[in-house]
């Protein structure tokens, strides 16, 4: 399986049969993964009509639209998985994209690219310019990266929201690496989030 | 081409016409008999049946689709679309085109004749609904022994038939293409559609449609189809093609002749309409077209149309079409979404307006031809 690390990740931990709806899904190649290898009922949203093409005529169910305005239409908990992957550093309203995430998902994979990765730390401290790395290549003038955040970040944002974290992987060019220094030393990091037992629906 | 099995079978070819068995009972209540109906096919049956595809025309169209129009002499409306090797394969998908019920290219319409008076109906004919065209269409069906269909395929008007097959008969369709279309008639739709009306019944020649034994109500009718023509282009598409240029003439006339290219070009369109559409059917099929509501059949909620159904969906919208806007076939989606309906959603970029879906995009042609092709 050729899939980008992250999305080996996430393909590995994907229960068989899960329904999945994968937020910013590209031409479909974790889509099609989730579907060959782990027989998900998988669909995906994606902006670029040019990957939407592409992603249906791999014979995927997938919609053209927006994270950040096409998640309200999706019904609350209609999938057992919602995922995001690379994608939450280019919404325009991250926070309430993830609330999204967890209302239509009982689960949510995140990944993202770590700005305190040390590299991006160097680039910034001894450099004194904006980081151009593997994963975030573009220029600060053209990045879709618009809120770039850090693996502390996150976890201190999921705290706040009281998310559950039910499961985290990081890594270091391609390879897995420890949770311990993760914030330094992970160029990226996959979440499996789960949001708190809800109180009874307010009447 | 006559070696083909199928064309040995009366059922299957160009150009062919039945009358349905029994009769038709139509939304507003009326028990129409005979219908019958005008189609073509192309391809060939498979043994197994599961190779069958329906293509619905939009509001003006006919069954030529991919032959030439007996009385133009035009390629088929979806030439490009459909054939051997093209996005919509006819060697590999039999492929069906009906002419819709209450039009006038050998279908049942307002010029057949009302066997109850030996007369043309005109506008004694029913008024008919969208899901009436289908279920005339699934009685053809029958006819030629196909029970279920691999697709049903359509743009505007032939959108909202495709929709009202995957509502009506889900079980009968496996994928549902909606091409430039919607799920109900807004009030701006139904306002263009009563201007042309009301251009038609303003014609001297209308008499009360009952004109089938003098001059039809040509002037009228032109007029309908310059004001419909517009709502099918884009202000971009338009300014592109003629923007204010006159028309064989240096200067402006400072009179009412057809000064500038767009006016002499919609009088050219307007004209050529009146010698292959009737305009009673005219009247007609607009109406059915505005009594369109999708949800409303189904207790004001959209959803509920594709609730449990297991038809696979794809939807296209151009960002320039004004008629039926991008937010018409968004909000098709949501609801398929809420249903649980496996969906599909593009909209392309094209400076051509509504007409996008009928002229050349290659983008579309790799939308569908992958939709129809996956899961095979």
């Amino acid at each position: 399986m050729s899939l980008r690390p992250d999305l080996a990740i996430i393909a590995a931990h994907l229960p068989a049969g899960a329904r999945a709806l994968d937020i910013g899904c590209g031409d479909g190649e974790l889509m099609a993964a989730l579907r060959d290898e782990r027989g998900a009922d998988v669909r995906g949203l994606e902006l670029d009509p040019g990957n939407v093409a592409a992603a249906v005529g791999r014979g995927l169910s997938v919609i053209q639209g927006d994270a950040d305005v096409d998640l309200a239409g999706y019904p609350d908990q209609s999938f057992d998985y919602a995922i995001l992957s690379q994608t939450l550093q280019t919404a325009r309203a991250p926070d309430r994209v993830l609330d999204e995430l967890l209302r239509i998902g009982r689960f949510a994979f995140v990944s993202f690219p770590n700005f305190a990765h040390w590299r991006v730390r160097l680039s910034l401290l001894w450099g004194g310019r904006m980081p151009v790395t593997r994963l975030l290549p573009e220029r600060w003038y053209d990045t879709p990266n618009i809120h770039h955040l850090t693996i502390d970040d996150f976890r201190a944002h999921l705290a706040e929201r009281g998310v559950i974290v039910e499961g985290a992987w990081f890594l270091s060019g391609d390879k897995q690496t420890g949770g311990a220094a993760a914030n330094f030393l992970a160029e990226h990091a996959i979440f499996l989030l789960r949001r708190e037992q809800r109180p009874l629906d307010r009447g | 081409m006559l070696t083909t099995p199928s064309s040995l079978d009366q059922r299957f070819g160009l150009s062919r016409r039945v009358v349905l068995p029994g009769s038709l009972r139509l939304d507003g209540g009326a028990l129409l008999a005979p219908v019958e109906i005008a189609y073509e096919t192309y391809g060939t049956l498979a043994a197994d049946g599961g190779n069958a595809m329906l293509v619905c025309h939009a509001l003006t169209g006919d069954q030529h689709l991919a032959s030439a129009h007996p009385r133009t002499g035009k390629p088929g409306w979806w030439q490009r679309m459909v054939g051997p090797g093209k996005p919509i394969d006819t060697d590999r998908y039999f492929v069906i085109c009906t002419n819709v019920l209450g039009s006038c290219m050998g279908s049942t319409g307002p010029a057949s004749v009302d066997p109850s008076t030996g007369r043309p109906y005109a506008m004694a004919f029913p008024v008919i609904t969208i899901r009436d065209m289908v279920r005339a269409q699934a009685l053809l069906l029958d006819h030629l022994g196909v029970a279920r269909l691999a697709a049903v395929v359509g743009g505007s008007m032939g959108g909202m038939q495709a929709l009202s097959w995957a509502a009506t008969f889900p079980e009968r369709v496996e994928r549902c293409v909606v091409l430039a279309s919607t799920a109900r008639h807004s009030a701006q739709n139904i306002a263009f559609h009563e201007v042309g009306r009301q251009a038609v019944m303003a014609d001297p020649n209308w008499r009360g449609g009952d004109y089938y034994d003098s001059d039809p109500p040509a002037a009228g009718l032109a007029v309908a189809r310059m004001a419909a023509h517009i709502t099918y282009l884009s202000e971009a598409g338009l300014t592109e093609k003629f923007g204010r240029r006159l028309q064989a003439r240096a200067q402006k006339s400072f009179g009412f002749d057809a000064d500038f290219q767009v006016e002499s070009y919609l009088r050219h369109q307007g004209l050529a309409f009146t010698d292959r559409f009737d305009a009673n059917s005219y009247l007609y099929i607009t109406r059915a077209l505005d009594y369109f509501d999708l949800a409303e059949e189904h207790g004001g909620l959209l959803a509920n149309a594709f609730r449990g159904t297991a038809t696979r969906f794809c939807l296209v919208s151009f960002d320039t079409d004004w008629l039926y806007p991008t937010a018409e076939s968004r909000s098709i989606v949501h609801a398929l979404m809420a249903a649980g309906a496996p969906a599909s959603f593009v909209e392309l970029s094209s400076p051509f307006g509504h007409d996008a879906f009928l002229l050349d995009s290659p983008e579309l042609d790799r939308v569908i031809h992958g939709f129809l092709s996956a899961g095979r």
